[in-house]
Order: C-alpha cells, then structure tokens, then sequence
C-alpha cells in the first residue's frame, strides 16, 4: 500500500493555499498508509539563507541550542520550531560548518532535510495527526509532496517514514516495495553512501544521492534507476524547481494526474484529487509505465 | 394506469457506500426500483458492487477501484471516469462509461459487455473469461493478457504486450498495436470475424458508428498452453 500526494501549483494565487490542499490530499490517502506520514513543502526562501530542516527528540532546548549555535558559527541564525522539528536558517556560505557545529553541540537531533526553499517533516502517526502537529495546512509554497505510509519492508519509526531527502532541495516518496535493496545498499555502502535505516526506500533515495553526485542529471538518475532497482515502485521526487514521476516498467502501483491552468496534481488514488479547486475540469490521465515525467516552473 | 416507476436517488456526500450497496443488493428481483442516481461519488471505491437486479444504475461523477464489480443483470452507467477493476469478475448486464477507464477493466469478467467511451489503461481485459469489452480511444499496455474468452474491441491504439499468454479470447483492434505478447498473433481477418465484430457491436449499441472493415484481429499462437521446454524462454 502506501499512498502518495503531490501539488505544483502553476498559479501564484493558489500558493498561500498549498499547505491546506495537501493536508487534505494526505489524509484522503490514510486507508493506504496509516501508521506515518510525511511532507516536504517548497515555501518562500530568503536571498543568500539555507534551511536545515531537523528532527529534536523530546524536551530538546530548542533556545540554548539556537544561541549556541549562533555564537559558534558568528553568525545570525533563525529557528523555527514545530513539534518534533525545527527549521534552522543560516548564511548560504555557513552551511558546512553549521552541520558541523550541529553534530558538535546536539549529536542527538536527526538531519531532515537541507534547502533553500525545501522543508521536510515526517513522524509516526495517522496522517491527520502528523499534518496538525506541523500544521501543515498553514504553510504556503510553490509545491509540495506528501506520503503516507503502510510499513512492509521495515520499522514503523520516524526515520522510515517519508520522504527521504536525496540532496539539497531534494526527496524521494515511494510506494512498492524493493526487492534489490540489501544487495544494492551493501553497494552503495561501498561507493561511502551511509545509511540510517534498514528501509528500502531510503536505499533508492542514496541510489539518486550516489548518482547526482557522480554528475547526472536528476532525469539521468531516474533513467538509470529503471535498470539498478529490482520491485515495484511509483516514486515522486521533489525538486527544487517542480517534482517527477517514475512507475516501474510493468506500472505495478497506481498514480493518476490531473492538470489544470492552475496547478499539476498527484495521487496514489483519484480521491486524492478530488476536493481539488476545478477538479472537474481537470485533465486527468495516468503516467505512462516506465518513463520519466517532470513538471518544472522555468528557473 | 400509471405504470410503478419510481426513480431514487442517492447522494454519496450524505450516505455511504455500504448502505448504498447493501440497498442494492437487497433488491433482488424487486421492481419498485428500477432506475438508480448515485450523486457526488467523488472517487470513492466499491459503488455498486455485487448488484444481481435489473436495475439501472448511473452514477454522476468519477467513481475508484473495483466500481459495479461482480455486476450481474444491472446497467451500469458513469458520467466520469473509473477507477482500477471495473466490472472485475462482472458475470452479465452492461456498463458503459462516459469518460477514461484506469487499469484491469472487466478483469476476468465472465459476460455482459463494457463500453468505455474514453481510454483505458494498462491491463484492460486481463484473464477475461467471456466478455466483452468495447474502448472506444486507445488501451494501455499488457492488455488481455491471459484472455481466455470474449472479446476486446478496441477503437484506437493498443500499448505493448497485447495478449500476452492469451488462450482464446478474440481482440480487433482499429489502430496501432504498439507490440504483441509472448503467444499472441495477427490472424487474418475474415467474413466470419468482421460479422461477429458487426454483431458485438451492434449488441452494444455502437454499430454504424465505425467501418468493421477497418479492424484487424489478434489471438493466440497455440504455443503456450502446454509446457514445452523449447519454449521455457517465452514464459
């Protein structure tokens, strides 16, 4: 099972309404993924700032951990707490050492994500709880995407939730399952991938990782991925500019689209769609099995 | 004398599918009834599923997965597009969709007839057993795989893989076939076939609207239905 959700808006006006049309596409998708959920959202960035999105345990002291951040790195550093997560925003240049300083002073918060414009929150719970807790229906963006998950292959833990993040203003959802993963993970391992969880997913997200790093194209990578990744799978990729969608060659799991003059849409299941603004006049189709599709503003 | 004719309508926004379809499986050969309008199905899966009635059902919207499953006697009709496994294991009556169909349309469905107006996706008529299905666009890719009777009429296009390990289900197909499946094969296109094509489409009330001579025919090579070692390879 597992369901997942995807909103690029092409309209400017709808994009103070993202959070509250994915918060609603996630929680259609609960029958398919009950036990996490997980979004990254693409919001307004700052000139010359970057997020590092992290996961605190409990009781974390967000304040102490913001100062001292601040005064290691001398620069001004922004925090934003919401539930489980803070979003960190530092200098563009500071951004290696600020993950230093952070493994340094807090060794026991989990990196999520790191973006310019790019956060990504995920936690164990029904999707309406999870959406709530980060209220997710507040946020505004240009895009997002949102999973929710039915464990098969691993854990039901925060960090097998998704999505999984591939890079800066990047992450991958997936719904399949793996077949391949150990053998290519050992791989991966071998090519100074790490990894945090024994979950597939996280597997192809490295899989992406390994290969933008080795100079291809985010369009490469997903071409490649057809003939590394053994099982079934439909994965969406956030991008920072729009996201991508790949079915495995026989289109085992469900997707369905729909377009309109105001936004592209996807979902695991029509449902999904359907509280979308103009959904009936949308143009709705399936990906095809196979083939690499994105849907990109102009840089 | 007015003839008992009552039309009722039921509005998914407000009721749920179990209720409806439990109204509709208690019809059984009831007559008070005969004309169903489901409102506001907004995607939601299962409408109408195990319907044994002659009943008509049409239904306003875009409806999920496995819509007027197992269906027997009931016309079924919808005003949207339709979710994977329509009329899957369908036995008898006719559904007819107005807009695009996702993938396994009539799914090992033994008999009646499905007309899709729009599109189908991949897998249409997988494993069908004796009915018989009309697209009026183009079909996705392993369509009729495993196909052991009917027939699958399709319009426009066919995607790859037709037929793959079809048995004897019989497929005309208008347009292009993007490629064949292990065991299936052109046939040539006779009298007999274009009468039977004439036939089914005329019984579905589509006939005249396109040459049957335009068509051509697909079926099996024989080759597959006993294991042969020569043939592990093709599997």
């Amino acid at each position: 099972m597992c369901g997942i959700v995807g909103l690029f808006l092409k309209d400017p006006a709808l994009e103070p309404e993202l959070g509250k049309h994915l918060a609603v596409m996630l929680e259609t998708m609960t029958a398919r993924g009950p036990d996490s959920a997980g979004f990254a959202v693409y919001g307004a960035g700052a000139p010359d700032r970057i997020k590092i999105t992290l996961r605190t345990p409990a009781l974390f002291d967000v304040e102490s951990f913001g100062l001292a951040l601040a005064s290691s790195l001398g620069a001004d550093v922004d925090l934003v707490r919401r539930d489980t997560h803070i979003v960190v925003s530092v200098p563009g240049s500071a951004v290696e050492s600020a993950r230093a300083a952070i493994r340094e002073l807090a060794p026991e918060l989990s990196l999520s994500s790191i973006g310019a414009h790019m956060e990504l929150y995920k936690d164990v719970g029904l999707p309406a709880d999870v959406a709530k807790r980060f209220d997710l229906s507040g946020m505004s963006g240009t895009h997002g995407i949102g999973h929710t998950r039915m464990a098969t292959e691993s854990a039901v833990t925060t960090a097998g939730a998704h999505p999984f993040s591939t890079g800066k203003d990047q992450c991958l959802v997936h719904n399949g399952s793996l077949s391949n993963h150990n053998q290519l993970r050992r791989r991966l391992i071998r090519e100074g991938i790490s990894f945090s969880t024994e979950n597939d997913t996280e597997v192809a997200a490295g899989y992406l990782s390994w290969r933008l790093a080795e100079g291809d194209s985010l369009g490469d990578a997903l071409e490649a991925s057809l003939n590394d990744l053994d099982g079934f799978y439909t994965f969406v990729v956030g991008t920072d500019t729009g996201f991508g969608v790949l079915r495995d060659p026989i289109a085992c799991k469900h997707a369905v689209m729909a377009e309109t003059d105001q936004y592209v849409a996807f979902g695991t299941e029509y449902r999904a769609l359907s509280s979308l603004p103009g959904i009936e006049k949308a143009r709705i189709f399936e990906p095809d099995p196979a083939t690499v599709y994105f849907w990109d503003r102009a840089a | 004398m007015t003839t008992q004719f009552s039309a009722r309508t039921v509005d998914l926004s407000s009721s749920t599918v179990r209720a409806l379809n439990q109204a509709l499986h208690d019809l059984k050969s009831r007559a008070d009834a005969t004309r169903w309008q489901i409102l506001n199905p907004r995607g939601v899966h299962a409408i109408a599923v195990g319907v044994d009635a002659d009943v008509v059902i049409e239904i306003d919207g875009d409806v999920g997965y496995y819509c007027a499953g197992m269906n027997k006697r009931a016309t079924v009709i919808i005003n949207g597009n339709t979710g994977i496994g329509l009329g899957e294991n369908m036995m008898s009556g006719l559904i007819y969709v107005k807009g695009d169909a996702s993938e396994a349309v009539g799914a090992t469905a033994h008999g009646g007839a499905i007309v899709i107006e729009g599109n189908a996706s991949g897998r249409c008529g997988i494993s069908m057993k004796g009915v018989d299905i009309i697209v009026k666009g183009s079909i996705g890719s392993m369509s009729a795989f495993m196909a052991q009777t009917g027939t699958l009429t399709v319009f426009g296009d066919a995607g790859d893989s037709l037929g793959d390990s079809i048995y004897e289900a019989k497929l005309y197909v208008r347009g292009s076939v993007k490629s064949l499946g292990a065991d299936c094969i052109e046939k040539p296109m006779e009298d007999r076939h274009r009468a039977e094509l004439f036939a089914k489409l005329k019984a579905a009330g589509v006939a005249g609207e396109i040459d049957v001579g335009e068509f051509r025919r697909y079926g099996s090579a024989r080759n597959l239905y006993h294991f042969h070692v020569d043939n592990a390879g093709a599997y």
